[in-house]
C-alpha cells in the first residue's frame, strides 16, 4: 500500500497552560481531565499569561504544580474569598478557583455564596465527586442518599444525615450570579460539552459580566472502590438523576454573549 | 498638616488610606465599625477596592488573596471577629505575605460587650492561629499614636513580609482627640518579585503555605524564626516616663498605660519616685529595658485591662529579682487613675514579696471590692 503524501499534523499536544509533569491523581480520576480542559480554554483564549489561579484544599491542593500559571493556595473553603481579594486588586486579570465539593459546598459555603451574591467577577471550577477524596472518601454535602462512604458506612441516611446539596441550582437563585451550569466528565461527548461551558465561563469573566461557575460531575474511583470504567457508569446511573446537567443561570448579558 | 479633632477609628482609616492602602476588606463589629464605614465611602471615592465581606473569615481570606499581589492591604475588626480570623492569619504568616490587621479590642470572652478592653493580648501576641509564627504587634495609647503606628505598620509589614497588628482598645477607637493625619502618599508602584500577577509568558509564581516534607517545612520555620529574631533586634519600641530616678516602675500598654501615666504624675506630685514603662511593641516585647529596670527598681506594678496577660511577659523578664504586683480591670471596665495611684501607694507602703503569684493577690483584693 502506498501511503498518501500527507504532511504530518499535530492533533493533540500538551497545552501551554499545563506544566510537563506527572500528576499525583489516581488512575481514572477526572481531576486531570478538568485541569486539561481549563488549560486548553485559557490557551485558546490567549489568557494563560494573564491568569491567576486559586487552588483549594482537597485532592487538587497541588493543582498549582500542574498549571503553568501564577497560583495561590487557599485555606479549606476560602478560595472564593482569596480570589475576591486578587480580582479586586487586578480586575483586568483572569482569576479562577478550582474547588472540590467538600471545600466549596461544606466548609466554604459562606465564601462561595458571598462571592456569587456580590457578583464577583471570578470563575469557579467546581468538582463534584460525591465525597471527600483527599481525606479518604468521607461523606460530603454532595454524597447521594444511600451512598456508602467511609463516614456513612451503612449508606447516607437522610433522616440522620440530611440531603445532598444541589449547588448549581442553589447558587443560580442568587441575583449576583451570571453563569451557573452543570456538566459531567463521564464521557467524551460530555467532556466536550464541559469544555464549551468552561470557555463560556471564562468569556463571562473576560467580558466583565460577573460571577461564573461550572459544576463538573466527576469520578473518584479510588474512594468509590471501583474501576475507572465502573465509576463512569456509576456517575451516569446514580449521579445524573440527582444532579441533572444543564444551564441553571444564564443572565441576559451572558445569553447575548453566547449568541 | 494641621491637627484636627478626629475619632480614633476614623483617624486610623484615613491614615491607612493616605499611607497608600490599596484594598480594604472587613466586616462590621463594634467598637471598630467607624473604621470600615469611613473606608466604605473614601476608598470608592478614590477608585480603590472596598469590600464588606460575608464574615471575618471571608475578610481575612480576601486580605490573604490581595496580599499575595504584594499590594498594601488591610482589615480591621474587634475581638470576636479577630478570633474568626485566626485561621487566615496563620495562613498569611505561613505564606510570608505582608498584611495589616487592626484589632479594636472589646470586653470578653464570648460575645462579651462593646466596652474597651485588652483581653486580646494573648490571642494577638502569643498566637491564636496554629503553628509557629509571630505577629508584630503595635499598641497605641492615643489617637495620634494610632495614626502614626498605622502608617508604620504598612512599612514594617512590607519590610519583613510579615503580619503586623495594631492592637488598640475600644476607647482609642471611639475617642475623639486632636491628631495630625499624614500627607497623602502615592500608591506603591514597585511590585515585589514574589507577588502573583499572571506570568505574562515568564516563570510562574506560586504562593502557598503547604509543605508536605517535614524537613523542608522545618527549613521554612527556621526562616520565619530568624526573621523574627531580626525583628526582635530592630523593631522594639517603647516609651519611658520618669524612669531615670524611678524606684518603682509601672508597666502598662495602650489605654492602661495612659491612665497609669496620670497616676504616675499624681504620685510624683506626692514625692513618690515612680516611673512608667509603656511598651509600644508588644511583640517584640521590650525585654532589654525591662531587664535593666529589674536591676535598678525596687518593685513593679503591671496595669492592664485584662486579667494579667502581659503580666506573664513582665514576670519572665524580671525573673523574681524584684517584687511584681498586678492591678487589672476586666470585662470592659476601665480603671481610674485614682485606683492605679492607690496601687502605687501600696507598692511604696509594702509589704512586698517575691513569693506567690501577683495575680492571686490581686484577685483576692478584687473579690473584696467587686465579689
Ligand atoms: C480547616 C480544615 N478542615 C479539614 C481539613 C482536612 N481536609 C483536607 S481535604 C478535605 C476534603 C476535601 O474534599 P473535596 O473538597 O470534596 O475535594 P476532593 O479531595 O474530593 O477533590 C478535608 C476535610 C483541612 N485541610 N482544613
Ligand atoms: S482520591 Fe479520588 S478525587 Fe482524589 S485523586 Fe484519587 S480518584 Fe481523584
Amino acid at each position: 500500500m502506498v501511503m498518501a503524501d500527507v504532511p504530518a499534523k499535530i492533533v493533540y499536544e500538551r497545552p501551554e497552560a499545563l506544566d510537563p509533569r506527572v500528576t499525583h491523581y489516581c488512575p481514572g480520576c477526572t481531576h486531570g481531565v478538568a485541569h486539561r480542559l481549563v488549560a486548553e480554554v485559557l490557551d485558546e483564549m490567549g489568557e494563560t499569561g494573564n491568569t491567576i489561579g486559586v487552588a483549594s484544599v482537597g485532592c487538587s491542593v497541588f493543582a498549582y504544580n500542574y498549571f503553568n500559571i501564577d497560583f495561590v493556595e487557599a485555606a479549606h473553603g476560602r478560595a472564593p474569598a482569596m480570589a475576591t481579594g486578587i480580582k479586586r486588586v487586578y480586575p483586568d486579570r483572569t482569576v479562577f478557583t478550582y474547588q472540590g465539593d467538600g471545600d466549596l459546598a461544606s466548609i466554604g459555603m459562606g465564601e462561595i455564596v458571598g462571592a456569587a451574591s456580590r457578583g464577583e467577577g471570578i470563575t469557579v471550577i467546581f468538582i463534584n465527586n460525591a465525597n471527600y477524596g483527599m481525606t479518604g472518601g468521607q461523606m460530603a454535602p454532595t454524597t447521594l442518599p444511600g451512598q456508602k462512604t467511609s463516614s456513612s458506612p451503612t449508606g447516607r441516611d437522610t433522616k440522620r444525615q440530611g440531603y445532598p446539596i444541589q449547588t448549581a441550582e442553589m447558587l443560580s437563585t442568587l441575583e449576583g450570579s451570571s453563569y451557573i451550569v452543570r456538566r459531567s466528565l463521564h464521557s467524551s461527548r460530555e467532556i466536550r460539552r464541559a469544555k464549551q461551558a468552561i470557555r463560556t465561563a471564562f468569556e463571562v469573566q473576560k467580558h466583565g459580566l460577573g460571577f461564573s461557575l461550572v459544576e463538573l460531575l466527576s469520578t473518584c474511583p479510588t474512594n468509590w472502590g471501583m474501576s475507572a470504567a465502573q465509576s463512569r457508569d456509576w456517575l451516569e446511573e446514580r449521579m445524573l438523576p440527582y444532579y441533572p446537567l444543564g444551564d441553571y443561570k444564564v443572565s441576559p448579558a451572558v445569553a447575548e454573549l453566547k449568541k | 498638616m494641621a491637627k484636627e479633632l478626629i475619632k480614633g477609628n476614623t483617624a486610623v482609616a484615613e491614615a491607612a488610606l493616605r499611607a497608600g492602602l490599596e484594598a480594604y476588606f472587613g466586616y462590621p463589629i463594634t467598637p471598630q465599625t467607624e473604621l470600615l464605614e469611613h473606608l466604605s465611602a473614601r476608598m470608592p471615592e478614590i477608585g480603590r477596592p472596598f469590600v464588606q465581606a460575608e464574615s471575618e473569615l471571608g475578610a481575612i481570606n480576601m486580605v490573604y488573596g490581595a496580599a499575595c499581589t504584594g499590594k498594601r492591604v488591610m482589615t480591621s475588626s474587634s475581638s470576636p471577629g479577630v478570633s474568626l480570623m485566626m485561621e487566615g492569619l496563620s495562613y498569611i504568616a505561613g505564606t510570608e505575605v505582608p498584611a495589616v490587621l487592626v484589632d479594636v479590642v472589646r470586653g470578653g470572652p464570648g460575645l462579651g460587650n462593646i466596652a474597651p478592653a485588652q483581653g486580646d493580648y494573648n490571642q494577638i501576641v502569643h498566637g491564636g492561629g496554629h503553628g509557629d509564627y509571630h505577629m508584630l504587634v503595635l499598641a497605641p495609647a492615643s489617637v495620634q499614636e494610632a495614626v502614626d503606628l498605622t502608617v508604620l505598620a504598612f512599612d514594617l509589614a512590607e519590610k519583613y513580609r510579615h503580619l503586623v497588628a495594631v492592637l488598640m482598645d475600644g476607647s482609642i477607637g471611639q475617642m475623639m482627640e486632636p491628631a495630625e493625619l499624614p500627607p497623602m502618599q502615592p500608591m506603591k508602584t514597585d511590585i515585589p518579585d514574589w507577588a502573583v500577577r499572571g506570568t505574562d509568558g515568564g516563570e510562574k509564581r506560586v504562593l502557598t503555605s503547604i509543605n508536605l516534607d517535614p524537613p523542608a517545612q522545618e527549613v521554612m520555620n527556621l526562616r520565619l524564626m530568624k526573621r523574627w529574631q531580626e525583628i526582635e533586634k530592630n523593631e522594639v519600641r517603647y516609651k519611658g516616663y520618669y524612669l531615670d530616678d524611678a524606684e518603682y516602675v509601672v508597666v502598662g500598654f495602650g489605654t492602661a498605660g495612659r491612665i497609669s501615666l496620670s497616676a504616675v504624675r499624681a504620685a510624683r506630685e506626692k514625692g513618690i519616685k515612680v516611673g512608667l514603662l509603656r511598651p509600644i511593641t508588644l511583640a517584640p516585647f521590650p525585654n532589654d529595658i525591662l531587664d535593666e529596670l529589674s536591676e535598678k527598681a525596687k518593685a513593679f506594678l503591671v496595669v492592664e485591662m485584662n486579667s494579667g496577660q502581659m503580666l506573664e511577659d513582665v514576670r519572665l523578664v524580671v525573673r523574681g529579682r524584684k517584687p511584681v504586683e498586678f492591678f487589672g480591670r476586666m470585662g470592659g471596665v476601665v480603671p481610674y487613675p485614682d485606683e492605679v495611684l492607690t496601687e502605687i501607694k501600696r507598692l511604696v507602703d509594702g509589704p512586698l514579696t517575691t513569693e506567690g503569684h501577683p495575680r492571686d493577690r490581686w484577685l483576692a483584693r478584687l473579690s473584696e471590692t467587686i465579689g
